[in-house]
């Protein structure tokens, strides 16, 4: 075994010994315990005066969704309005331009749900001001939504028969200033002093060794950087991401950011287990991510270390794997381990361009995304989870014919049919999409629009299917990242992107927070012999059996269209 | 609703000056701390800055190591990968023709001795690193160009690869290249 393989072993290990501490401080805060953060009590209740909020308030789940709604369409509104008009406002050292109306409401749709995918460069379609006010303040938010959203889920099944799930705007602003902003601090920092520019500088112009005149983009990255990190975000400074030198230095900063992107995710889980007291629910639910995360991680490292075989026919040394798209100071493993972190956790970020992965690392990157729930985005990986679960218990209570149990609650028909009815919608809106852009592509190719039909893929045949796939699979599952060879930045991309960008974060947000409010409502019931226990490994296996069978009803056509057939070409 | 919407409206304020306001110009603040002050390490020859450490830079004379194939031609006002797939036919021709281009300009050096990354585009665009093998592999071209021994180039080579604890080795193309021009 290389040093390479080792390193994201280690990466790995990292992680878990920060995220399980990590835990438990989350649990801490938001059930108002004393923690080495209480120092911010201050800034915190100055927040809530200023706003006009009573923290203690609590709140219905009717209640607390309208709360978090309102919030994020104002956002939407103010986003988009930054963005068209962004030439007219300061901050612009580089003179770009406006977005158009198209772009700039798929952008701002993007961040809001924390998806991030970003059918523009950083370089040139966003100024310092949107950088900051709008991309970096929507990163913090959105993520803080996800997780005070948690929470009230965590409140619902904590409770025996409740009404209350606590407060949206004490979650939300406890997220921020106790978790992202904190955290951020300290990724920010260290990326700073390895090389990332943080100061407020327009691009350099210089003359290389060679003699020839280049100018260089930079900015106040390493703050933006460090949050699109944590915050499951994604979107990029500049416009190749991590893989870019200023974005991430070397192999340490690689590594930072790599645990950055499943740090909080998978201290949620650890989070649930102690908020709750319910460790072993929380311990079977990791395992049961944990086990399909680190199969997905070992195929990806196998196939990207090992190559592209079309490369080896050329009779050329590729002992370090498959390099197209990715860079030497990080290596073919890391990268491939930062592709699964990124798709299992709906971060999107990259190290290296998804679009010249081998094939089935292609595809284990889509399948990723189109479970979405492997530690998942901030706070909503868990509520995906949860779906999930509740067709597991609902399969599981059939199998033994018992009324099925979750927390001492009936499931009754219908919860199962807002979980059903969400699963389905992904796929329906996946498949759906991609069909009619492939549709466009073969019967429409001379469309005038920005891109031409035609013109949209950057590869032929199954891997150019793959782009299109990938690209829907991302906005759906609010992942961001793409085979960004496909020509997206269109008034067709943007607008149908931002339909299911809506519908992919909005409806699997909204589904388990009713979900919970219904069931919480109902009478308890307590444990005994006969009752389904969620947290046994026997149910963790019947979960995972529901994730995969459900994926590979939904998914195993279009991925065989798409990677199964490129890898059989190649291979 | 409508109180929603009032709570809403400062929230967004408050959040906007701390998160986008606040924050950023702190790390600025500790940034001016850094090698490079905030701005990006740069690399000077004779007083004159002729790069960033971190940013690739065009590398096309045959007297200078080359670094690796760029999407952008190494403009760092932008940055981009190829993003061919691994199957494309249009793509590996361009390999081959790197490939075929390579041995053109550096006689004596067989096809299997050229590493992957040689020919193969970055995610970047900017990629500012090679292999050592890279860089061994042109050795012969460039100490017959500058009438240099072999292996005093091959030895310079050699001292400028930078190790890492797990990462892999690497060489900075524009570091290389300046020792190289300071080689007598």
């Amino acid at each position: 075994m290389n040093s390479e393989i080792i390193g994201t072993i280690l990466i790995f290990l990292v992680t878990l010994l920060l995220a399980y501490p990590l835990g438990k401080y989350i649990a801490k805060v938001f059930s108002g315990e004393k923690t080495f953060s209480n120092f911010m009590n201050p800034v915190e209740r100055l927040l809530f005066r200023i706003c006009g909020i009573n923290p203690n308030e609590s709140m219905n789940w009717k209640q607390f969704l309208k709360a978090m709604l309102t919030i994020n369409m104002l956002w939407l509104v103010y986003a988009m309005l930054a963005l068209v008009f962004q030439d007219k406002l300061p901050l612009n050292p580089d003179g770009n331009p406006g977005q158009t109306p198209d772009l700039a409401f798929n952008t701002a749709i993007s961040f809001l749900v924390n998806c991030n995918l970003q059918h523009y460069s950083g370089e040139s379609g966003l100024t310092y001001f949107t950088q900051l006010f709008v991309i970096t303040f929507l990163q913090f938010v959105s993520a803080a939504t996800g997780i005070a959203m948690l929470v009230a889920q965590f409140n619902g099944i904590k409770e025996k028969t409740t009404q209350n799930l606590g407060n949206f705007w004490n979650y939300f602003v406890k997220s921020i200033t106790r978790i992202l902003l904190p955290l951020s601090i300290i990724v920010a920092v260290i990326l700073a002093f390895n090389g990332t520019p943080t100061s407020y500088d327009g691009k350099d112009n210089i003359v290389t060794l060679q003699g020839d005149s280049v100018q260089v983009s930079r900015g106040p990255a390493a703050g933006m950087i460090a949050i699109k990190q944590l915050g499951t975000n994604g979107g990029g400074w500049f416009g190749v991401n991590s893989a870019h030198p200023l974005e991430n230095p070397n192999y340490i900063t690689n590594a930072v950011e790599t645990i950055s992107i499943l740090l909080i995710p998978i201290a949620l889980v650890f989070a649930l287990g102690f908020y709750l007291n319910r460790k072993k629910l929380a311990n079977v639910i990791f395992a049961v991510m944990t086990f399909l995360f680190v199969i997905f991680c070992s195929v990806n490292i196998y196939y990207e270390t090992g190559g592209n075989p079309a490369i080896d026919q050329l009779g050329i040394a590729q002992t370090a794997g498959s390099m197209e798209g990715k860079e030497v100071r990080l290596g073919a493993a890391a990268t491939a381990l930062w592709s699964v972190a990124t798709t299992s956790t709906s971060n999107g970020s990259v190290n290296g361009m998804h679009d010249s992965l081998t094939p089935i690392s292609g595809g284990v990157v889509i399948l990723d995304m189109m479970i979405n729930a492997l530690y998942g985005g901030v706070g909503v990986g868990l509520l995906n989870y949860f779906i999930f679960i509740i067709i597991a218990v609902f399969i599981s209570g059939l199998m033994v014919g018992r009324t099925p149990e979750f927390m001492g609650h009936k499931v009754e028909a219908r919860e199962v049919k807002i979980a059903a009815l969400v699963t389905l919608l992904s796929a329906f809106l996946i498949k759906g999409f991609t069909a009619l852009a492939a549709y466009m592509v073969a019967h429409h190719p001379e469309m005038g629009w920005a891109v031409q039909p035609g013109a949209w893929l950057n590869n032929p045949s199954y891997h150019g299917f793959s782009e299109m796939l990938y690209e829907y699979t991302s906005a759906n599952a609010n992942n961001g990242s793409g085979f960004e060879g496909l020509g997206d930045n269109n008034v067709f991309w943007n607008v149908t992107t931002g339909i299911v960008l809506l519908l992919g974060r909005f409806l699997p947000i909204i589904a388990p927070i009713a979900i919970i409010g219904l069931l919480a409502n109902k009478k308890f019931i307590p444990e005994s012999p006969g009752t389904l226990r969620t947290d046994s490994y026997t149910f963790g296996a019947m979960t995972l059996a529901v994730i995969i069978i459900i994926t590979a009803l939904s998914y195993l056509p279009a991925l065989a269209l798409g990677p199964l057939a490129e890898y059989f070409s190649l291979y | 609703m409508k109180k929603n919407l009032l709570i809403s409206v400062k929230m967004t304020g408050v959040m906007i000056i701390l998160c986008a306001g606040l924050y950023p110009l702190l790390i600025a603040g500790i940034g001016k701390a850094t090698p490079g002050g905030g701005k990006g390490k740069t690399v000077s020859v004779n007083g004159k800055v002729v790069g960033y450490e971190n940013v690739g830079q065009k590398f096309s004379e045959d007297k200078y190591f080359w670094g690796r194939p760029s999407a952008v031609d190494y403009n760092a006002a932008g940055s981009a990968g190829s993003n061919k797939g691994p199957s494309n036919p249009d793509y590996l021709q361009i390999v081959k023709d790197r490939i075929d281009s390579f041995l053109v300009h550096n006689p004596g050096v067989t096809r299997e001795e050229i590493p992957a990354d040689l020919v193969t585009a970055s995610g970047s665009g900017l990629d500012p690193h090679i292999s050592p093998a890279s860089a061994y592999v042109q050795v012969k071209r460039i100490a017959s160009i500058r009438n240099l021994p072999e292996e005093k180039v091959r030895a310079l080579a050699e001292q400028y690869v930078e190790k890492t604890i797990l990462g892999p080795p690497v060489v900075n193309v524009l570091k290389l290249n300046i020792g190289l021009d300071n080689l007598k």
